[in-house]
């Protein structure tokens, strides 16, 4: 079973619904038996990082969390990726969960012209840095789909793929140990998005 | 680097797909869902519906095909129509709605863009708006493009964007319908005045309408409704007749 944390932010309808699709087995929650249970955890989330991580450590699971993201695979997605890192700079300083080396800082602070704009909103080719059994059913520069102003630096050592924004490589997938993050939606990236959702059932 | 996007657009109205020249004479087209299936396979990059329908029953058949959709078809879904209040985003987004469009209720409470930005994120508020010129100027109409407002487009614009508007819709009432390609002029003068993703609507009749329209780097997406709906435009062949232009597609 597939463990979705439940933190109050974001709608889980399409995340519930392309795991089902995949017939993975999955439930959303906030009881800490059932993450102990759980053979992988999804880290969902959408918002502001600062409310985001209030909201997760207003449910007890953090230490949970911590725990079984050495047991078992875990992927944060989107703003569930970003709570992975050290720290974020969005709109003053937040702790992350360090679970993954680097930090969260803004997107258009690196960007070289106002043309580009933010967020870097829509699908955007993912090309893989390294090979890892999460691209199993991935071809290298298919395109998924990105919504987000803020994004991880300082993480080229746990970086897997990235995309090309202007002059900015955007991080898109990072992994330490057990632990990954996918800074799109893969459940909004179509067929490609699936299939990476599918070789995480297989982890 | 990030594509473009062709994005088709459903009028939905009592559980069926419907569309309308210059938004009068609406002719019954297909099954939401299926037709949904159908672009999704073709490739379309996002999908929006429009809730045209005034009564309560219809509503709900509406939040019942969105829920259908979003169980099946997994690219970002827009929804709009008839929304008003935080309510009404909270209604659509539960049923797997990613972002929201809202366009006369803005203009009736100019707030809501902003709480809603709050609450969801701008990434979640898109402004949709009707556009006429009227005296050489740009202006904004209501009530599915009838009502003059008497507003200019372009102050509504850059206002809607300040409050957290984090995408916009152009829809040229003047090129509507008439298949002779996008208000580029329109456009043009809306991506000088703000620094979200454009999504063009009105006037596409055909595949160079698009690449005429993606040669101006400032607009991000193309959106059409019958030109799909009747197969005159079949979207597989046109990101890729766009892509052997330099046009940059998800193929």
């Amino acid at each position: 079973m597939i463990a979705i944390v439940d933190y109050g932010v974001g709608n889980l309808y399409s995340l519930v619904s392309s795991l089902r699709a995949l017939e993975l087995e999955a439930e959303v929650t906030r009881d800490p038996e059932k993450l102990r249970a759980a053979e992988r955890i999804i880290l969902p989330g959408v918002g502001a990082f600062g409310d985001a991580r209030k909201k997760l450590d207003a449910t007890g699971l953090v230490p949970v969390i911590r725990a079984e993201a050495k047991k078992k695979p875990l992927l944060g997605i989107c703003l569930g990726m970003q709570l992975l890192f050290e720290r974020s700079l969005e709109y003053g300083e937040h702790p992350g969960l360090g679970l993954v080396p680097g930090e969260v800082g803004e997107l258009r602070a690196d960007l070289s012209g106002p043309a580009l704009k933010v967020p870097h909103m829509g699908w955007n080719s993912l090309e893989l840095r390294r090979d890892d059994p999460l691209f199993r059913y991935f071809r290298d520069g298919e395109y998924v789909y990105y919504v987000h102003s803020f994004y991880a630096k300082h993480c080229a050592a746990s970086t897997l793929a990235s995309s090309r924004y202007g002059n900015v490589d955007v991080t898109g997938v990072v992994r330490s140990g057990r632990v990954y993050g996918a800074q799109f939606h893969p459940e909004k990236s179509g067929d490609a998005g699936l299939r990476l959702l599918k070789a995480f059932g297989e982890l | 680097m990030l594509a473009k996007r062709i994005i088709p657009c459903l009028d939905v109205k009592d559980g069926r797909v419907v569309k309308g020249t210059n938004f009068q004479g609406l002719r019954d087209m297909a099954d939401p869902v299926e037709m949904a299936r159908f672009y999704n396979a073709a490739g379309a990059d996002e999908l929006v519906f429009y809730d045209i329908t005034a009564s309560a029953e219809g509503r709900n058949l509406f939040t019942d095909i969105l829920r259908a959709v979003a169980a099946e078809i997994f690219i970002p879904l827009t929804v709009g129509g008839g929304i008003r209040t935080l309510d009404d985003f909270d209604r659509v987004l539960k049923c797997g709605a990613d972002k929201v469009s809202v366009n006369s209720g803005a203009i009736a409470d100019p707030s809501l863009i902003g709480a809603a930005a709050r609450k969801y994120g701008d990434q979640c508020v898109v402004l949709s708006m009707d556009v006429k010129r009227v005296g050489g100027q740009f202006c904004l109409f209501a009530k599915g493009g009838r009502e003059n407002t008497g507003i200019d487009a372009m102050e509504w614009a850059e206002q809607g964007v300040s409050a957290g508007a984090g995408e916009i819709v152009l829809n040229s009432i003047d090129t509507d319908g008439v298949r002779q390609g996008f208000d580029l002029e329109m456009l043009d003068a809306l991506a000088q005045r703000v620094g979200v993703p454009i999504i063009a609507s009105g006037g596409a009749g055909n595949k160079e309408h698009f690449a005429e329209l993606f040669a101006h780097p400032g607009i991000d997406a193309g959106l059409a409704a019958s030109i799909f709906h009747t197969r005159q435009v079949d979207i597989k062949e046109l990101k890729q007749f766009l892509r052997a232009r330099g046009v940059e597609m998800r193929l």
